[in-house]
């Protein structure tokens, strides 16, 4: 799984389900302060993320996804492919 | 349906699917009762419409795959939940064995939060659902001989209103029902004279049927009931007034 196709697909899925603009989705966009998701967006998101990856993020993996990069990264460590 | 086999829990299955549901009911031993609920759940002697699963509700993995069977079954999402599988084991508090506690908490209240917890997925993504959990007149009045049965149907109630308050934004309406006395398997076993209180203590004089409180539970999984959420609905006969 490449990273490109990992971002843009958190991409879609923000877009389509926290009605975020495509344009704030950057590497670094914080969830909470910069695209304005609350704790149970943050949920639903996690939940569209694991159905569309095909991959299952263990509560304990949360703690400090704080930026769409970072659960790009842990997208990928889930899928089985080494991040950065 | 939770607690699908007999009594209230059957009635509100059977409702269910007399308006328009597709109904799984989840039961824990009586295989029979279970498969008569199923028959009654029947539309135009199509059995499609109703399924049977087992599962040991206290145990949140057996709820997890059982949820998993009807959505697979049935190629969709659970977005209505009657979590009214529950138990007694009556006895007086001085006397109560530690079993006595733990089972009727692990089945009446931590089996509402495994089957709650679960639907409340599929419900979140559907941004739709109804959440009914089925407490007790016993409840907010307290039951002389039901200390850990109270306990878990007045838990049910903070559960219930804070899963309402949780899940609001997404529509996700969840109200709880308290019966009073109904006809079951449950108060027949309870004996003429504990009855006969009961009776005297209700202002409507009788019995409620289990198709009574299934109506308020049709009502509030439907469409109709959208602005209910984190009611407290008694179908008492008016035996808990004024709590």
């Amino acid at each position: 799984m490449e990273r490109e196709a990992v971002l843009s697909g958190l991409a879609d899925v923000a877009v389509e389900l926290l009605g975020v603009d495509r344009d704030q989705i950057t590497e670094d966009a914080r969830f909470v302060e910069d695209l304005d998701v609350d704790s149970l967006g943050l949920v639903e998101f996690v939940m569209a993320v694991e159905d569309r990856f095909d991959v299952k993020v263990p509560e304990e993996r949360l703690d400090g996804i704080a930026t769409i990069g970072q659960a790009a990264d842990l997208v990928l460590e889930m899928a089985g492919t080494p991040a950065g | 349906m939770t607690g699908g086999s007999r009594g209230i829990g059957r009635a509100c299955a059977v409702a269910l699917a007399q308006a328009g549901h597709r109904v799984a009911v989840l039961y824990g031993h009586d295989d029979a009762g279970a498969a008569e609920t199923v028959a009654a759940c029947g539309r135009d002697g199509r059995p499609e419409h109703a399924m049977a699963v087992k599962a040991d509700i206290a145990d949140p993995s057996a709820v997890n795959a059982a949820f998993d069977e009807v959505e697979k079954a049935w190629n969709g999402r659970v977005t209505v939940l009657v979590a009214n599988a529950g138990v007694n084991r009556d006895g007086l508090l001085l006397r109560m064995g530690d079993d006595q506690w733990a089972d009727v908490i692990a089945t009446n209240l931590t089996g509402a939060f495994n089957a709650v917890r679960r639907a409340s997925q599929g419900m979140v993504r559907a941004r739709w659902g109804r959440i009914v959990t089925m407490s007790s007149v016993a409840a907010m009045s307290g039951s002389a001989g039901q200390v850990n049965y109270g306990a878990t149907k007045a838990g049910l109630i903070g559960m219930t209103r804070s899963v309402a308050r949780e899940l609001a934004s997404r529509n996700i309406t969840a109200n709880v029902v308290a019966p009073g006395p109904i006809w079951s398997a449950m108060t027949e076993a309870l004996g003429e004279a504990r009855r006969d209180e009961m009776v005297k203590a209700t202002p409507l004089g009788r019995f409620g049927t289990a198709e009574e409180v299934a109506a308020v539970v049709a009502f509030l999984c439907s469409d109709a009931a959208a602005y209910v959420t984190g009611a407290v609905i008694p179908v008492d006969g008016g035996m808990g007034m004024g709590n």
